[in-house]
């Protein structure tokens, strides 16, 4: 047996030396959901797709899908890097801890967790502002919702939810000054029973638009039957239920940015970074804005992704209030990605948000 | 908080909808058990529905023949634990626990191309004036078909137990198995055809869950309703009609704890969601306090192996 290790590892060292250029860059990638969900998880399949289609045969893939959040998905990343992965996309903001203590326990794999905020030597992070799509999506929903009552299904109260829940209102509330907000927390990223359900009572409470930070097509089926009211595509672009419930969508592009990476490692230039991307990078897309949206609101809700893309405005720009009233951002002020109460941990409502953020 | 938004008639259209699966499910398990026979593969045989029912709804277009097929996985899964249990005289309750575990491994793997997909949409009644009564209307008079479905089987079985010859044999063979053998009647089939209409039901409360409650398909997508179906039945103490109560009081908590979370009721979200569950243990203890009178509507022989020889 030790001498099998031996040799084993021995042969593995040659390979290493002398055949560097044949072998193949390895690329693992643990989804929190099925590939099938057409949503989040799907869009990361469609990244790990083009990775494939743009480097043929010198690189070889491998996924596992519905990866429970937590001490689980160590598990599961330990065997990639065991089965010699070179690098590891894990696409969930739950998989942030067990990614630091499996990178600390492979210093040679190189890790990107998507989402969060925790870096190390081996360990890249990347997110996209969704927010700022939340912003075109608020500014349609102020002007499509006639009952004023705009449902949101949240995932978890994370800073990334969080954000896309106060940068949805403070646009439909630009809009709409009369808007309110009913947020149902469904604990979960991908449960169709339970988004479904959720969407259901949104609707019967009077929401005419619902909006999901969850991942799958149930709360758009659950409008579609409910009639008259709209949703919006979330990390894909669900276009199998416009023109109605589904008037818009944002779409998550991460083929680039998994191109680019695995690139790196292929040339040795990789190292750990923080990449936050947004419209304008082409990380965000809005999905076609469908021809139940009146032409004028159209335009409007264009010009303000253009806007976004081309960053002469923010999405959170002053003045701004927390719930409680305070500042937050005076006039014309922008809000600031990291430090006290920067986007990136932001865990408050802004003013006007009924309730509170769950602990 | 703004209570007033919650409706009460549509609480009450959607809590029907929302019980539907679990009332189907727990009224053919009270069948199977008034026969003698406790299978504990309910959640097995429901995920099997579900996928079956879906994928031939998918596959033909046609809602109704999915049901039909859930009907059919279901009944085709519960006769390998009816063979398992009648013939081979396995233990039931180690037998329908690996029904469940094999029915969700075995679904996981019929569904693997059917996640994300759009099944087409059942029929919903739409009756010209009645189905828009102002409150009657919503509640009795526009559900989908599988609503009345559900309640016409359990007024069926109800009526099937206490009035007719058939129902009188099925219960004499789950109180004493060897006094029925006695008097000529085959224990065994009709213990077979109990717990095949028992996979049919679950395997129709299932389908109700991917065609019509969510609907789509997600591996799991049960989450447990079979063992709440499970429940239901000692909670309903053996009876069709307390089935439906209990059917509905776990469904109007589940729509009801959404409710109050979208109405702004400042209760942690974690104590909502545990709520069907603790209600469901609470009804079960206090249930089991009454000893005598839970014990005295068992089945006598529930969960007792039989065969002729002994």
């Amino acid at each position: 047996m030790k001498i099998k290790t031996i040799l084993a590892s021995a042969a593995l060292a040659m390979t290493a030396t002398t055949g560097a250029l044949a072998e193949k860059t390895k690329v693992g990638f643990v989804y929190v959901g099925p590939v099938g969900d057409g949503g989040w998880t799907y869009e990361h399949e469609q990244g790990r797709k083009a990775v494939v289609e743009a480097f043929g045969d010198k690189v070889e893939t491998m996924y596992v899908e519905s990866v429970p959040e937590g001490p689980d998905s160590e598990r599961v990343m330990t065997d990639m890097a065991l089965k010699g992965a070179d690098l590891i996309f894990t696409t969930s903001f739950g998989y942030m801890n067990p990614t630091i203590n499996v990178a600390a326990k492979f210093p040679n794999v190189k890790f990107e967790h998507a989402t969060g905020y925790k870096q190390a030597d081996n360990v890249s992070v990347y997110s996209a502002r969704f927010y700022e799509g939340r912003a075109v999506q608020g500014h349609i929903a102020g002007h499509m919702t006639k009952s004023n009552i705009i449902g949101y299904i949240g995932s978890f109260p994370i800073p990334e939810v969080i954000r896309g829940i106060n940068s949805a209102y403070i646009h439909a509330k630009a809009v709409n000054p009369d808007v309110q907000f009913k947020i149902v927390w469904a604990y979960t990223w991908f449960d169709p029973t339970k988004e479904a359900d959720a969407a259901k009572v949104l609707i019967e409470q009077g929401a005419d638009v619902v909006l999901q930070h969850t991942d799958s097509t149930a709360p758009q089926a659950a409008a579609q039957a409910a009639g008259g009211v709209i949703t919006f595509g979330q990390a894909s672009d669900m276009a199998a239920y416009g023109p109605m419930p589904r008037v818009s969508s944002i779409i998550d592009n991460w083929a680039p940015y998994y191109i680019a990476r695995t690139q790196a490692v292929m040339d040795g230039t990789w190292t750990s970074t923080s990449t936050w991307d947004g419209i304008g990078a082409g990380m965000v897309g809005i999905g076609e804005i469908s021809s139940a949206v009146p032409a004028d609101v159209k335009a409007s809700a264009e010009a303000l992704r253009d806007s976004l893309s081309d960053g002469s405005y923010h999405a959170f720009t002053g003045p701004l209030n927390k719930q409680d009233g305070s500042v937050w951002l005076a006039a014309g002020e922008t809000a600031s990605d990291y430090g006290d109460d920067g986007l990136a941990g932001m865990n408050f409502y802004l003013e006007g948000i009924e309730g509170d953020v769950p602990n | 908080m703004d209570l007033s938004s919650i409706s009460p008639t549509l609480l009450v259209a959607s809590l029907m909808v929302a019980a539907t699966p679990i009332l189907l499910a727990a009224i053919g398990e009270l069948v199977v058990e008034k026969s003698g026979v406790l299978n504990l593969g309910v959640e097995g045989m429901m995920i099997i529905g579900a996928i079956a029912g879906f994928a031939a709804a998918v596959g033909t277009g046609s809602p109704i023949i999915g049901f039909l097929c859930a009907a059919l996985g279901g009944a085709a899964l519960s006769l390998v634990f009816a063979v398992l249990t009648q013939f081979f005289l396995s233990n039931q309750v180690a037998t329908g626990l690996a029904l469940t575990l094999f029915g969700l491994g075995l679904s996981a793997l019929m569904g693997q191309s059917y996640i994300g997909i759009k099944p087409p949409a059942n029929v919903t009644l739409d009756l010209p004036v009645i189905s828009d009564l102002p409150i009657l209307g919503p509640i009795l008079f526009s559900h989908d078909i599988t609503v009345y479905a559900a309640l016409a089987l359990v007024a069926g079985v109800w009526w099937f137990l206490k009035y007719t010859r058939g129902g009188l044999i099925l219960r004499a063979v789950g109180e004493s198995h060897d006094a029925a053998h006695a008097l000529g009647y085959k224990v065994v089939k009709v213990r077979i055809l109990a717990i095949m209409f028992g996979g049919a039901c679950a395997g129709l409360g299932g389908a109700a869950l991917s065609l019509v409650r969510v609907p789509q398909w997600t591996e799991g997508m049960t989450a447990g309703a079979g063992w709440i179906a499970l429940a239901i039945v000692v909670f309903a103490s053996w009876k069709p009609a307390r089935v439906l109560l209990g059917a509905y009081i776990f469904g109007g908590v589940a729509v009801l704890q959404l409710n109050l979370q979208a109405a702004g009721v400042s209760i942690p979200v974690e104590y909502l969601s545990m709520s069907p569950y603790l209600i469901t243990i609470i009804v079960l203890v206090v249930m089991s306090a009454h000893r005598n009178k839970a014990a005295l509507n068992a089945p006598a022989a529930l969960g007792r192996a039989f065969h002729a020889s002994r």
